[in-house]
């Protein structure tokens, strides 16, 4: 068990993209962080510079107290776990499992005793003796985390481990690895795209976007209180609504309506005087009727265009602006104006429908219009 | 697998028919025909033949000359095959480590291969030249006066290695698209479980090339028995004497050069035999043990 601390570590591809750029944090010992962004944002790079399968371009990654800029993978004392399992086709899952400790002079008996420790804790003990290609993608995945806790290393990697898996067996083996780190106590880095299982397993977050830290804490805060809009779209599904706004007269409208308090959306002036980037969770918006909007409060009225249940609740699919005709209310940008509302299971809304719904003030988040980065309160 | 439908019950075996031909006329007809004159003793002006029975075999297994060229084609064939297969592994290993996919380099190393036997033969032939060959000067830098086509050993080694030479680029190829199919995230894996790189290589990458390995070592064996024929009449300059040769050399020379039909076909009967036991016995005890991934 150990520390991992990363001093301003870059990457820079021979094509020369620059994958990751000038990343520093510190993980704290048995700490599960997860790396988390869209597709491309480098962070298996990182992950595999940790590991020391790429070499760093510059800066500093210490395991424990020792950097390990110049050491060989295999002794940084670390296991990684595959996306897809990269496990030896040609050795049985015991052999699979045996042979980093083979390599390392672990005595036979021990590793008899570890890898059938491994397997009773992961329920793989009926198939020591297959090959992987005799096993399902479960299973494989199983052996793979077998793998790396056999070796009972400093720190666990996991790129993207269980994205090759079926929706049902993810999430089984999402709490299994979180139970196994948490009863282990091992530092690990696990880098995914889904941010589900991001927040499911962090202890934090690191939210990476184009090679850089976008925002690092535990998932709630992160999902509380996202420092910029493309965190705010990325953690939470459906994402948060995210509302150009314009202010005029101390209040907040849409960018398109001309009258100061607007006739379809009027909020408070969390811009100082300037248009801002509004941002609303679906599931902080209530209905008028029952909550009235107060001064701070946000107000909006929208035209229903779909409702999609989810079973414990549903997704008001809206656009900005009551019925254009009868209310001569201006929605010129229709598409810009789009809104995510969560309703109760049970609300019956047709498509076309005007409604009215507010959110609270401590609810709304701003965020600068050009930067994209959070306007503090 | 789709399963075709054909209209006609007839059609399949007519669509098939050209290709049954080809194997029936140049492969079963000729050793049909081999093993039935493998009985006769034919008469050298072409008056007839009369039936031996197995004398022919008798005569060819009870030669002296006979049993010493098998003794040196089991020698040669061992030495080449072992030699190319080896060689060409770590040049691929090495070419692997730097190569990330540059295709048109390794078509480009195919290229050799195009090159006819006796075409490679005349160039080794070249190298071992004892006026010009620069191979025999570097020889005589170490004391050995080597005199192919002279000298028995000196001869056998000129064959052995320009076969070797012949035959690396063609198992370089093989070998590099087998290293490179080799999935990337398994020599990480590996990389991360072992220290030594030697050891990885035995441990991970030697088994996962074990298929192509299995399907070169029955090539190479068969190239070096057959295929080196052009390379070993232009060695011994198409004058056998006492030089080494192999048993499909010594068939074209029983058989054409000496008009002993019957005894030639005997020896071509005995090779198919070889071939046939090599074969089986290659796939029955190394197939076994080789993964295919
Ligand atoms: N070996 C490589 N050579 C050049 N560019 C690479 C290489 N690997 C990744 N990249 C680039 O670096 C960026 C980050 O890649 P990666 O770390 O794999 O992202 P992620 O895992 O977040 O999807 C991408 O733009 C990718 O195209
Ligand atoms: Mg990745």
């Amino acid at each position: 068990m150990a520390t991992i601390s990363l001093e301003e570590v870059r990457k820079i591809y021979a094509g020369g993209v620059e994958a990751v750029k000038s990343v520093s944090m510190d993980i704290a010992d048995g700490e599960f962080i997860v790396l988390v962004g869209p597709s491309g944002c480098g962070k298996s790079t990182l992950l595999r510079m940790i590991a020391g399968l790429e070499e760093i371009s510059s800066g500093t990654i210490s395991i424990g107290d020792r950097v390990v800029n110049r050491i060989d993978p295999a002794d940084r004392d670390i296991a990684m776990v595959f996306q897809n399992y990269a496990l030896y086709p040609h050795m049985s899952v015991y052999n699979n499992l045996a042979y980093g400790l083979r390599n390392r002079g672990v005595p036979k008996d021990e590793i008899d005793r570890r890898v059938k420790e491994a397997a009773r804790i992961l329920e793989i003990g009926a198939f020591l003796e297959r090959k992987p290609k005799a096993l399902s993608g479960g299973q494989r995945q199983r052996v793979a985390m077998g793998r790396a806790i056999v070796r009972e290393p400093a720190a666990f990697l996991f790129d993207e481990p269980l994205s090759n898996l079926d929706a049902k067996l993810r999430v089984q083996m999402r709490v299994e690895i979180k139970r196994l780190q948490k009863s282990l106590g091992t530092t690990s880095v696990y880098v995914t795209h889904d941010q589900l299982e991001a927040m499911t397993l962090a202890d934090r977050l690191v939210v990476l976007n184009g090679g850089a830290i976008e925002q690092i804490g535990d998932p709630i805060s992160v999902y509380e209180q996202p420092a910029s809009t493309f965190v705010a779209s990325f953690i939470g599904s459906p994402a948060m609504n995210l509302i150009p706004v314009s202010v005029r007269d101390g209040r907040a409208t849409l960018d398109s309506e001309t009258a100061a308090g607007g006739s379809s959306l009027s909020g408070p002036d969390l811009g100082n005087g300037t248009g801002y980037t509004l941002g609303v969770r679906p599931e902080h918006f209530v209905p008028a009727s029952e909550r009235p909007a107060g001064p701070g409060d946000l107000s909006l009225t929208v035209t229903t265009t779909v409702l999609e249940p989810v079973g414990a609740e549903s997704y008001l699919y809206a656009s900005i602006g009551g019925d254009s005709g009868a209310t001569g209310a201006t929605v010129t940008n229709s598409s810009a104006a789009h809104v995510v509302i969560r309703v109760p299971a049970a609300a019956r809304h047709q498509p076309g429908e005007v409604l009215s719904f507010t959110a609270t003030a401590d609810r709304l988040h701003a965020f600068d219009k050009t930067t994209g980065k959070r306007i503090p309160r | 697998m789709k399963r075709a439908q054909f209209s006609s019950p007839l059609l399949p075996y007519f669509l098939l028919a050209p290709q049954l031909a080809i194997i029936f006329i140049f492969f079963y007809w000729p050793s049909a025909q081999a093993i039935q004159s493998s009985f006769y003793i034919e008469d050298p002006f072409g008056f007839g033949a009369t039936f031996v029975g197995l004398e022919n075999y008798t005569t060819v297994l009870g030669s002296s000359e006979y049993l010493r060229i098998a003794q040196f084609t089991l020698v040669f064939t061992l030495i080449v095959t072992f030699l190319s297969l080896s060689i060409a592994l770590v040049l691929a290993v090495k070419a692997d480590a730097v190569l990330t996919g540059a295709s048109t380099y390794r078509s480009l190393l195919m290229w050799v291969y195009a090159i006819a036997p006796p075409v490679a033969g005349l160039m080794g032939i070249m190298f071992f030249d004892q006026h010009i060959g620069p191979l025999v000067d570097l020889a005589a830098l170490f004391g050995w006066d080597m005199r192919v086509g002279v000298n028995y050993y000196d001869t056998a080694f000129a064959m052995v290695v320009i076969a070797v030479w012949k035959q690396i680029p063609y198992n370089f190829i093989f070998f590099l698209s087998g290293l490179q199919a080799i999935p990337k995230h398994l020599r990480e894996a590996a990389a991360i479980d072992c220290r030594s790189e030697l050891r990885r290589f035995w441990t991970v990458t030697l088994p996962m090339l074990a298929p192509t390995a299995f399907f070169l070592l029955i090539i190479n064996m068969t190239y070096a028995l057959f295929d080196t024929f052009g390379i070993i009449d232009v060695v011994t300059r198409n004058e056998p004497a006492n030089n080494p040769l192999t048993l499909v050399y010594k068939v074209y020379l029983d058989g054409f050069r000496s008009n002993d039909l019957g005894g030639s076909s005997a020896q071509s009967v005995i090779l198919m035999i070889v071939v046939l036991v090599l074969t089986m016995a290659q796939f029955r005890f190394i197939e076994r043990r080789v993964h295919y991934g």
